[in-house]
């Protein structure tokens, strides 16, 4: 199959599948983006001719084989044409994390040698001009939003429109020449991993790579023409790069981009996507201001809302699998689907969602029940950048909360002996840009990689099960397992909880640091009158912190029935005084705990929790969005939780 | 020239010898300024100084007893506010006007009003003339909604809004009548600094990209010096200062008016 794809030269990149959708479906929608309060569309052909005609300005612009494309800014179809024009003239497309500070763009942009940046706004021009005497490769400047970009020396600065315009005059022949030129086996992107630990690595995909990918998991999922995707996820992140673009051009289905950041909610209302991704952070909130409007919501409304909820919860996700239901649940479902379900789908945008799935971290299985009890078919995939995304997910009627999935078509197994999973597939990337040293780490010779987490496959369903981060998993001074993550997901899984950090290797007690989450905790306090003038304040306050204890407890209690893990329970944890936050590199742009960095920059904290006192002053530097930067100071309170005897349990037991 | 390259014209508008009085208070008394042409002109002052009485002169709102107000170099007669709205003025207001039942957008489509020309007859039946301009308008709404980034409570009614919000809705409905001369009265009045941050960066890309020539009054001393170009301070009626900020800022009876003299 493979040697078939490589020899079909109409298949071989990107801008070939551009070319064939051009052909076959022209007429039907690629992209759409709200603007000006409309949804603008364009087809694929008319897709394919601003593609053309930018990357033929981009080649008189000196884009070629060899360059690399920095591509800075939100999900719009000028970006994710760029990414496809860029391809055209044979240079390699860069993404990047719009949000990123300067100084993180300038390790990505020095790193990868960019010749030329395309920034969607001025914001985005900024941060690069603010570094360009640090990219000695750096030539040349695009931006798209004309916005006060007026006044900037136009020298090597050209907006989207006007390189189009010298496109569009120019000859087709050498771009039809270089897209021709084309193999499977080119690069096709090169993504930089958030990177948890150290710096970011640049992960160069091949077409091959991208195309297989993108081919195996839509027939998966038998994804078509007709379905539709809303592309908001940060388009320097691997997954959307597939969904996006690998498999919209694959299959030719529709991406829709919000009109801004704020509107997402509206927008995914009014498209109603067939095919959604989403973190489960993003479930979780939405679960949340769901249960907080219900609260507000008439008792009459109130009642219906909670009776068919607990009918949904029982019979909904065995109508989802295709199980068999009694008539008269089915005909109660029905009626709640009118009343309730369908209303809710609605209100959520979720009306057509066909295929959906959450990755990243875990998800609550309390949160996981409610979206498929409504009738969603929300499903887990576990992948990386390094396979392009697929390195497990869940078959329909084959869902569970806690496992992963079976591996992707064409994916390939096996855990190692000290438990970490290793995987291949046609997906596995290339190589680390210019890290031999860590592409070698990483894969070995037959192609395996590691894929640097813990797991197992459970016997009864088949599937994976992932424990922790590999290196993350170690031993607490009695010899117990400590498996931070594992504690971590069940203390997440309460809505007041947004974060929470674990420690305890090497020590005879595990502690924890917690972060309230401030829409849930904020509306509690509204609703009990407890009056608050900031973060800090909330945070602090004796009754979250008891709130706090009361679900510390709760998951002491449910971690110590696990005899492997029983030692994890958290004996200390404070509130933190502050969001952990990406700006601050206490996260990464994925928001993922950088333990090593929390653990080093709240050193005093952690001193606390086990040297016994009550209390501990500290001062916190925070970075603000625009670099500025400035100090925090707290006094935090030291609470104790209860946690099981489990010693003694096993003695009673017997 | 300024420093940051946008162009300054000629004069605009010019206040020459105004007095207002109100019976027997006399809230303005023989002021003369000017505006040019694509500057941001500040009026400050202490509460009570005038200040907003002087736009309200400028808007039409109030004729002044003595006096002359010349506008794109002829004398304007006193006018009606609607008629002074028509020759390119928009204001925003101290304490927020808008209408509070309306969604933002239809909020910022009165705004287009003075420009409307189909009549009601075919206003009601929506045909022809109606239909195009209410197209040709809606477009200009979105696109100053657009601009000053208020997309996604395009169709909440204002009374949801928090009052930040409000400020910037009623700046939309000013900026959406294409006004050439842009009369703000304390944009910035109870914001907290973010959303003074914001509404500066508004200010000054309206100021930037549509060259609109504009006259505010604010209280925030660091806003008004980062704003403007020139700045009148205003004292109990009189004017006791006209200049750049910083010639303002080194002005003694200026200093004098705000922080008080010494009686020793």
């Amino acid at each position: 199959m493979t040697a078939d794809m490589a020899q079909t030269p109409a298949m071989a990149s990107i801008p070939a599948l551009l070319a064939r959708n051009a052909a076959t479906f022209g007429a039907a929608p690629a992209y759409r983006e709200k603007e000006f309060g409309i949804w603008q569309s364009w087809s694929w052909a008319e897709a394919q001719d601003e593609i053309r005609a930018l990357a033929k300005g981009l080649i008189a612009k000196g884009a070629g084989p060899g360059d690399f494309v920095a591509i800075i800014g939100r999900n719009r179809p000028y970006l994710y044409w760029a990414m496809v024009a860029v391809q055209m003239t044979g240079a390699v497309p860069v993404p990047l994390y719009q949000d990123a500070v300067a100084e993180e763009m300038a390790y990505v942009l020095d790193h990868c040698g960019a010749k030329i940046v395309i920034a969607g706004d001025q914001e985005q021009v900024d941060k690069v001009l603010e570094i360009q005497d640090r990219l000695p490769n750096m030539a040349e400047m695009v931006y798209l939003d004309t916005r006060g970009m007026r006044k900037y020396d136009h020298t090597h600065l050209t907006s989207y429109a006007d390189v189009q315009a010298e496109g569009r005059s120019a000859d087709d022949a050498e771009l039809d020449r270089r897209i021709a030129a084309l193999g499977y086996d080119d690069t096709c992107v090169m993504l930089y991993t958030s990177g948890t630990t150290g710096k970011p690595k640049g992960v160069v995909l091949s077409n091959r790579n991208i195309i297989e990918t993108a081919r195996n998991s839509a027939e998966f999922d038998r994804l078509v023409q007709s379905d539709s995707v809303l592309a908001y996820l940060p388009m320097a992140w691997v997954g959307d790069f597939i969904f996006s673009i690998g498999q919209a051009y694959w299959t030719g289905f529709c991406v829709c981009c919000p009109e801004a950041q704020h509107t997402l909610v509206h927008d995914l209302r009014e498209i109603g996507p067939t095919y959604y991704f989403a973190p489960p952070r993003v479930f979780e909130t939405q679960l949340t201001n769901v249960m907080i409007r219900m609260e507000d919501a008439s008792p009459v409304k109130q009642r219906m809302f909670r009776y068919f909820m607990d009918h949904a919860r029982k019979v909904g996700p065995r109508l989802l699998d295709g199980e068999s239901v009694g008539g008269m649940d089915r005909l109660k479902y029905r009626l709640g689907e009118l009343c309730v379900y369908g209303p809710l789908k609605n209100t959520l945008g979720f009306s057509k969602v066909r295929v959906g799935y959450t990755a990243g971290e875990a998800i609550g299985p309390e949160i996981f029940d409610f979206y498929r009890s409504l009738g969603i078919n929300l499903k887990q995939l576990y992948g990386q950048t390094e396979a392009s995304v697929f390195i497990t997910q869940q078959p329909d009627n084959a869902v569970s909360p806690d496992t992963v999935g079976v591996p992707s078509p064409g994916v390939e197994i096996r855990i190692s002996d000290d438990g970490e999973v290793f995987y291949r597939s046609p997906g596995v990337f290339v190589e680390y840009y210019k890290n031999a040293e860590s592409t070698a780490g990483t894969k070995d010779a037959e192609g395996w990689v590691a894929t640097g987490d813990a797991g197992f496959i459970e016997e009864a369903t088949g599937q994976l099960r992932i424990i922790d981060r590999a290196k993350d998993v170690g031993k607490m001074a009695s010899g117990a397992l400590f498996a931070p993550k594992y504690v971590e997901n069940k203390l997440k899984f309460f809505p007041n909880i947004l974060e929470a950090v674990v420690f305890g290797n090497g020590r005879d007690q595990c502690t924890a640091f917690i972060n309230i989450d401030l829409t849930a905790v904020g509306n509690w306090a509204e609703r009990n009158n407890i009056a608050y003038a900031s973060y800090q304040e909330l945070a602090g306050h004796p009754q979250v912190l008891e709130t706090i204890r009361g679900h510390v407890e709760e998951v002491n209690a449910s971690v110590a029935e696990d005899e492997m893990l029983s030692g994890c329970q958290v004996h200390r944890f404070v509130v933190l005084h502050k969001e952990l936050d990406a700006d601050d590199g206490e996260m990464t742009r994925t928001r993922k705990v950088r333990r090593r960095i929390v653990e080093e920059k709240f050193s005093d904290l952690i001193t606390a929790l086990y040297d016994g006192s009550d209390d501990v002053s500290t001062v916190t530097e925070v970075t603000y969005e625009d670099g500025r930067k400035g100090s925090i100071s707290a006094t935090l309170k030291v609470v104790d939780a209860a946690v099981q005897d489990t010693g003694a349990r096993a003695v009673a037991a017997e | 020239m300024t420093a940051d390259g946008r162009t300054i014209g000629g004069v605009v508008m010019e206040m020459k010898n105004i007095t207002l009085r109100f019976g027997g208070v006399v809230a303005i008394k023989d002021i003369s300024f000017d505006i040019r042409e694509g500057e941001i002109r500040a009026i400050i002052g202490p509460n009570g100084a005038g200040k907003s009485s002087m736009l309200n002169v400028i808007s039409g709102f109030y004729n002044p007893q003595e006096g002359e107000v010349w506008y794109r170099g002829g004398l304007r007669p006193p006018m009606k506010p609607y008629e002074v709205a028509r020759q390119g003025i928009a204001r925003t207001f101290q304490n927020i006007a808008l209408f509070e039942g309306m969604t933002v957008l239809d909020n910022v489509m009165t705004g287009r009003l003075t420009q409307m020309k189909s009549g009601m007859l075919s206003q009601a039946i929506w045909k022809g003339k109606a239909e195009r301009e209410e197209v040709e308008n809606r477009e200009l709404a979105e696109k100053v909604i657009d601009f000053l980034e208020i997309q996604s409570i395009r169709k909440t009614p204002v009374a949801r809004l928090p009052y930040g919000l409000k400020k910037r809705v009623e700046l939309a409905r000013a900026l959406v009548s294409q006004p050439s001369l842009l009369l703000l009265d304390e944009p910035m009045a109870g914001m907290n600094v973010e959303e003074k941050e914001d509404m500066s960066r508004f200010i000054l890309s309206v100021n930037d990209e549509f060259g609109t020539t504009i006259a505010l009054i604010e209280h925030d001393m660091g806003v008004v010096m980062d704003l403007s170009d020139r700045v009148v301070v205003m004292d109990y009626g009189k004017k006791i200062g006209d200049g750049t900020p910083d010639e303002v800022r080194g002005n003694q009876a200026v200093i004098d008016a705000y922080l008080g003299v010494a009686h020793d």
